[in-house]
């Protein structure tokens, strides 16, 4: 056997071999659930009626195709209106991170060179540990009693307590403090390499500091605010944990109503039916940003 | 360069008050000699104590390092040859498809990445325990190592190989011995990223998981369901340390190398 041959055969390999993984561990699994969307609950363990025949009967799949769950999804309120209500605090964590996110990542970049690394280093550091220890650590916060409660009084505002755990304003606290990194990292990585050049011409041209910000800083780091936000906005739609630990009975999010279909109701078709029109909800913003960045190119 | 105004650090002092201040109470409250939050009874270690005898708590945590070890491992293998064939093999069929099916876990909800791996172990029916959750956390992580080593990668001189393959070398020797080790930064990196997702992971374990495999994440959520407790601070404050100590040593060690480098 050649060399080039078997060179050739080692690079197919590189391209098989993880294709392979994820032909069965991604694609295999969401043709799942978009079957299992589509099919009627049973009170079998699985619980879900038609089972698993193989891929050869087209017709039979066709006719056993089951709009049952997506009519539910449509008719009762709770559905919508939790997923109206995921983007809506998906959009308003967005917006709070941005608020946060950019005097920080600004004065991040703006900062001596030497202290840079540093100060990045510690802006990821939180990103580093548990997810959970972070949202934990709101919870004693929080809740009635709590810290806040404790320093408030130690400040000499008494009060009933603020009873502010379990309630929306808790959730997005949560999601903007666990998601605050996501927002700095891309945000400083378009401010750093920012040409003050720029500013100082702008400068000597007459513009006033606010003037020379919004007409050169902001419409030059608008691709990190983009980046941003979609890091951001994306998995804050779908987030179970913080809703779950820190929310209350109002604040049903998306994940939490899969969550709970899956786990309490036990209704796999339906889990799966609200697990399809998420990623339907979650794909159409990615659409937009692509179509939107495409035609900045196009424009550049 | 110029001073930074009274406005930038005030921003920076906010900003970083607010990432630092709720782990600082965190950390402080798990020396907390009383069991109410709102009380400082005094310095302790008393709940570090009550910790080390936490069977459940331990065994959790035991199972968790191996799966994190593991599931990391793969994920970087197959993140590293993922990121090889996006970058080396122009086009090949499927692309589109290939690099989708890489990026997608990225954005997946994790609610919706657990459970279609749930439907898929149960349609072939597995055993669900520790290699189905391991089998989770390298799809998932192998989308962020692939990312990391990519980076690496766009940037890499190309000629080191040539000049590796025109003296002889076959392609998988210049991969081990010219390519990996120029890589190998970016593939540690990878290995720590899909490590920290895999530890960190409460949904996607919770879905693929069964009895018997009952990870850190999972007995945390269930201690947190019940309310705060200075046990479950020590245990966090734990792991802060563990993070901290390796994120710091390892920004150390890459500045070192640039150093080195430059």
């Amino acid at each position: 056997m050649s060399a080039a041959a078997s060179a050739k055969r080692l690079g197919r390999l590189v391209v098989a071999v993880p294709y392979l993984w994820l032909v069965l561990f991604f694609l295999a699994p969401f043709a799942i659930v978009l079957r299992m969307a589509f099919s009627q609950s049973a009170m079998a363990l699985p619980p879900y009626a038609p089972h698993w025949a193989g891929l050869g009967q087209i017709g039979d799949f066709l006719s056993q195709l089951d709009f049952e769950n997506f009519r539910l999804l449509g008719d009762d309120a709770l559905y919508w209106e939790s997923y109206l209500y995921s983007l809506r605090i998906a959009g308003l964590t967005t917006i709070f991170a941005l608020a946060i996110g950019y005097p920080l990542a600004y004065a991040m970049a703006s900062a001596p060179s030497r202290w840079r690394g540093v100060l990045l280093v510690f802006v990821i550091l939180p990103f580093w540990t548990s997810f959970l220890i972070r949202v934990y650590a709101w919870i004693g916060i929080l809740r009635p009693e709590g810290l806040l409660d404790a320093g408030l009084s130690l400040l000499g505002i008494e009060g009933e307590p603020l009873r502010l755990l379990n309630t929306e304003t808790a959730v997005l606290l949560g999601m903007v403090y666990s998601y605050l990194p996501f927002m700095v990292l891309p945000l400083f990585a378009t401010l750093e390499k920012l040409d003050r050049g720029l500013l100082e011409a702008a400068a000597d041209l007459g513009a006033t500091p606010l003037k020379a910000f919004l007409t050169v800083t902001l419409p030059l780091s608008l691709p990190g605010v983009l980046a941003g936000s979609a890091l951001v906005f994306i998995p804050a739609v779908g987030e179970f944990v913080i809703p779950d630990l820190l929310g209350g009975p109002d604040t049903n999010m998306i994940g939490k109503v899969l969550w709970n279909e899956f786990f309490s109701n036990r209704d796999w078709p339906l889990a799966s039916a609200v697990a399809v029109v998420l990623l339907v909800v979650l794909v159409l913003p990615l659409v937009l940003l692509q179509r939107a960045r495409l035609r900045r190119e196009m424009a550049a | 360069m110029k001073k930074l105004g009274p406005g930038l650090i005030l921003a920076l002092i906010l900003g970083f008050a607010f990432l630092y201040l709720p782990i600082v109470t965190l950390i402080a409250y798990s020396f907390n000699a009383s069991r109410l939050v709102t009380v400082w009874g005094g310095f302790s270690l008393h709940w570090y104590g009550a910790l080390m005898r936490n069977e459940p708590l331990l065994d959790a945590a035991w199972l968790s390092m191996r799966l994190g070890f593991v599931s990391a491992t793969l994920a970087t293998a197959l993140g590293t040859l993922a990121a090889l064939a996006l970058a080396r093999h122009g086009r090949f069929l499927g692309r589109t498809l290939f690099s989708g099916m890489v990026l997608a876990p990225l954005v997946m909800p994790e609610v919706v990445t657990g459970l279609s791996l749930l439907l898929l172990f149960v349609a072939v029916d597995v055993e669900r325990g520790f290699w189905t959750v391991t089998a989770a956390h390298a799809t998932f992580g192998l989308g962020f190592a692939c990312i990391v080593v990519q980076s690496r990668l766009a940037g890499f001189d190309r000629s080191l190989e040539e000049a590796a393959q025109d003296l002889g070398a076959t392609p998988f020797v210049t991969f081990w011995t010219v390519t990996l080790p120029l890589i190998w930064p970016a593939v540690a990196a990878a290995w720590m990223l899909a490590f920290t997702l895999s530890l960190d992971d409460l949904v996607i374990a919770s879905f693929t998981t069964g009895p018997g495999a009952t990870t850190l994440p999972m007995r945390l959520y269930s201690a947190v369901k019940l309310g705060v407790s200075p046990e479950i601070n020590a245990a966090c404050t734990i792991m802060i340390a563990a993070v901290a100590v390796v994120v710091i040593a390892a920004s150390l060690l890459l500045k070192r190398e640039q150093l080195n480098a430059g």
